[in-house]
Formats: structure tokens, C-alpha cells, sequence
């Protein structure tokens, strides 16, 4: 299994330490030949303002979503949740929209705002997950396949999955916690 | 729900890697910084380039440019404060910015003291020469690190020789022995527990940008090969002749530093860059790497 993880700006390294340690093949990808031969991508945290210039302006955008017909999966993370998104508050953005959500940027505020809670997520088991969210996105939105993995107290939906395609709006490459991780890889090899 | 958690601090700066962090002056400037790419902006007066001609002390920025700028772009926005002018920084976490650089850009309000910035929920940015330097600046606080380098000169040759320094010491002390590490720690001046953590991470435990003399793609590109987590670049890019195009150049340079075919192509025909400065030039008490310890 080869998972490669874009490059592009923001924090790429957590995410292939993370795949490492848990024993796959992870490489960072900036250029679209780069994405021959995925059989996963994470779009990891970072400025999605940022991200998504680099992935236009080097071609990124239209590798993606041809890969992803055929039947690359991709596994993002706060700015990566954003670059994931059919809709956000960012008319610049170029996305490769890939899920059928609607997002807002920054919406719990700056990073003053920045917080960490335990998070519920079902199908991680018992265990509350650790969740990292700095200047963090949420879901106001989601379409009918789509189906909501955490909420908030206040019910502000966090975690999403719809078919190949993981999105969160907090950051478990910046915990201890490996399970998000563990998750996307059996959603890669087809065992969940 | 916990807010200024050491996690969340040192994360936004981990958010910031493999990126460019510019300095603007107004709402215009931080729009085209953004545009370009920019993962975050540093709001200020004056770029270092006009604080070294114009000299007099230098302050933490008027709160109207600060919040204009705030409201102009949805990046991240830091702002600096003065060596030790903790007010100054209290004045910066009330207006909401979302990092701050204890800058020594700026006139120090203290010769003896940083601020201790862990008392502050908003995170810190500092400079450093050497890895005592950066370790002393985590100990108080500091979530990110930076070069001093020698703003506002274009010149390189500080922000390098300050990178390398604290590269060279990293790789000395993971082959430190563990019986050495205090006398280490000693001839250091920086606190045991993070000289220990160095030796056993091999890294910094916070990030480390490159700053102070940035001035083109290649640069840029060179801070990333020799192992800087990211750019910041202060006058670089608005003294230049076309700031779009550079700011655009350096965004790439910075993402691709492996790439030298790219790193070509985005040299070309970006005008003058920022007029430089021979570091030899100038006169010891004008320079601004010094301030802080």
C-alpha cells in the first residue's frame, strides 16, 4: 500500500511520521506525477489559501480528481477538510471538490479560539479521541451519502466519511493517537 | 474545551511549515501577500529596511493598522512587540492577533529580560543565533522559533551562518553522552530539560523559520535545504520592484527547495529585488541581531 501526502505547505511531516510508524510506505507529493500509483492521499492541515494556490498553480487540482475515479482514496484534515469540500466561504478557492459538504473557515474564531476537547467518535470505539483544533473549520452542511463520524457538544458536525473519502476538521497528526490514522488505511484496503 | 494550550500554540506554528510568512504595512499589501500565497502575514509600521534607515525607537505597530489588517485577509496575522514589553504584548493578545514576534527589529524595552510568555494565551514567535539562544526563548515560552538573521540588509549571509550554528549544535548534542549533557546545558546557558530533549529527538521541540535578509526565490529555497521548517520575509518582497511576482516566486521556492529546474523558472524576470545591504558595512551599534541574549 502506497499513501502519499500532500506537499504542498502545512504539516505533511506528522502525517507521513504517523503512516511510518504504523508500517506503510508514505511519500510527500508537490507534482502531479507524484500521484501515479496512490492508493491514498492526505491533504493534510496548513493555509488552504496557500495549499490550494500551490495545487493549481503546479496542476494538482485535476490529478486528484482523475485518481480519485479511480478509486484513489483521500483522508483530510482541517485546511485539507476545506481543500475536500464542494462548497466554503472561500470564493478564490479552487478545490478538488471531492465530498459533498459545506465548510467555513476559521469559524470558531483565531487562534485565541484555538482550543482541545475529547471527542465521541463511534466508530473508533469507546476511547474518547483526542481533538486538536486550531483555527478550525467546521461542517455546516452535508449531503445524503455522507455520514457524520463526531459532533461537538453543541452538535457542530466535525468528522465526516463518505465512501473512500475521510474529512476532519481537527488535527490527529498533532496526537499520540493513531486510531483516525488506522481507520483510513482499512478505508484504503477496502476493509471497512 | 481548553483554549492557549501549549499543544494548540506550537501546532498553529506546525500549520505554518512549508510556508512564507511576509511582512505588510496595509490592508493592500497583506491582500496581495495572501493572493500570493503567503501562509500567514506579519502586520507592522514600517518594514525593517525603512526602521534601519529611518533609525529612533521603534514600537509595536498603531492597533488600526494591526485590526485593518486582520479584517483585510483570512490568514493568520502576527504583529510584534519590543523585547520585554510584556504591556506591549498584552496590547497584541487583546487585539486578537494570532501570533506574536518579541522582535529585535524592533527598539528592546528591556536589556536584561524577555517576557515570560508563558503567562499568555496567545503564541510566540522569537529569535535566535544559536541554539542556547532558542532553547533560553522555549523555556519562557516562545511556541516557534526564527533566525535572527539581519533584517532589512537582503543579505542572507546572517539568517545562514544563524541556521547552520544551530544545526551544528543539534547534531552535536544527539552525539553528547548522557553524562555530558549538564556541563553542555552549562556552556549553553539554556535549561537541562530542553538540551536533554534535543539529544533525544534530534530537533528542535518547537518549529524553526528562517528570517532576516530573505530576498529571493533562491533564498528561500536555500533556508529550506539547509533545514529551516519555513520563510519569513520582511522587506524582500514589498521593497522590491514587482512584490507580486516575487512574493508569488518565493511562495513556489519555498514549497519546491528540491526542485532546482523550479526554482529557475521562478527566478525569472521578477525586476530588482530589495536593494542590500554588506552586513561589514555597518556599524556594530546599528545592528540588530545583537539585541535580546
Amino acid at each position: 500500500m502506497k499513501i502519499g501526502v500532500l506537499a504542498s505547505q502545512g504539516a505533511f511531516i506528522e502525517h507521513i511520521e504517523k503512516l511510518r510508524q504504523l508500517g506503510v510506505e508514505a511519500m510527500p507529493v508537490r507534482l502531479p506525477e507524484e500521484i501515479e500509483g496512490l492508493d491514498g492521499l492526505i491533504i493534510p492541515g496548513g493555509e488552504s489559501t496557500s495549499i490550494g494556490r500551490l495545487m493549481r498553480d503546479y496542476k494538482l487540482t485535476q490529478a486528484i480528481r482523475d485518481r480519485v475515479k479511480n478509486g484513489m482514496s483521500v483522508f483530510g484534515t482541517c485546511a485539507g477538510m476545506i481543500l475536500m469540500a464542494r462548497k466554503s466561504d472561500d470564493a478564490y478557492l479552487e478545490s478538488p471538490g471531492l465530498m459533498g459538504i459545506t465548510v467555513r473557515r476559521n469559524a470558531f474564531g483565531r487562534q485565541r479560539e484555538s482550543f482541545e476537547t475529547e471527542l465521541n467518535v463511534p466508530v473508533l470505539g469507546e476511547k474518547p479521541f483526542p481533538g486538536v483544533f486550531i483555527r478550525a473549520p467546521l461542517i455546516e452542511q452535508v449531503n445524503g451519502t455522507v455520514e457524520v463520524l463526531a459532533r461537538l457538544a453543541d452538535s457542530t458536525i466535525v468528522a465526516v466519511r463518505d465512501g473512500k473519502m475521510l474529512a476532519l476538521a481537527f488535527h490527529p497528526e498533532l496526537t499520540d493517537d493513531p486510531r483516525f490514522h488506522q481507520y483510513f488505511l482499512e478505508i484504503v484496503s477496502g476493509r471497512d | 474545551m481548553e483554549t492557549g494550550t501549549w499543544k494548540v500554540k506550537t501546532g498553529l506554528a506546525q500549520m505554518l511549515k512549508g510556508g512564507v510568512i511576509m511582512d505588510v504595512i496595509n490592508p493592500e499589501h497583506a491582500k496581495i501577500a495572501e493572493d500570493a500565497g503567503a501562509c500567514a502575514v506579519m502586520a507592522l509600521e514600517r518594514v525593517p529596511a525603512d526602521i534601519r534607515a529611518e533609525g529612533g525607537v521603534a514600537r509595536m505597530a498603531d492597533p488600526t493598522v494591526i485590526e485593518a489588517i486582520m479584517k483585510a485577509v483570512s490568514i493568520p496575522v502576527m504583529a510584534k512587540c519590543r523585547i520585554g514589553h510584556f504591556v506591549e504584548a498584552q496590547a497584541l493578545e487583546t487585539l486578537g492577533v494570532d501570533y506574536i514576534d518579541e522582535s529585535e527589529v524592533l527598539t528592546p524595552a528591556d536589556e536584561s529580560h524577555h517576557i515570560w510568555k508563558h503567562d499568555f494565551k496567545v503564541p510566540f514567535v522569537c529569535g535566535c543565533r544559536n541554539l542556547g539562544e532558542a532553547l533560553r526563548r522555549i523555556g519562557e515560552g516562545a511556541a516557534m522559533i526564527r533566525t535572527k538573521g539581519e533584517a532589512g540588509t537582503g543579505n542572507i549571509v546572517e539568517a545562514v551562518r544563524h541556521m547552520r550554528a544551530v544545526m551544528d549544535s543539534i547534531r552535536e548534542l544527539v552525539n553528547t553522552p548522557q553524562e555530558e549533557l549538564m556541563s553542555k546545558a552549562k556552556e549553553m546557558g539554556a535549561p537541562f530539560e530542553l538540551v536533554n530533549e534535543v539529544h533525544k529527538a534530534g530537533k528542535l521541540p518547537v518549529v524553526n523559520f528562517a528570517a532576516g535578509g530573505v530576498a529571493t526565490p533562491a533564498d528561500a529555497a536555500l533556508m529550506m535545504q539547509l533545514g529551516t521548517d519555513g520563510v519569513f520575509v520582511g522587506s524582500g518582497v514589498f521593497k522590491s520592484s514587482n512584490p507580486s511576482a516575487r512574493a508569488q516566486a518565493i511562495v513556489k521556492a519555498t514549497t519546491h527547495y528540491n526542485d532546482p529546474q523550479i526554482i529557475a523558472e521562478v527566478s525569472k524576470n521578477l525586476g530588482e529585488a530589495m536593494p542590500g545591504l554588506d552586513i561589514k558595512q555597518i556599524p556594530s551599534e546599528e545592528l540588530l541581531a545583537p539585541r535580546g541574549w
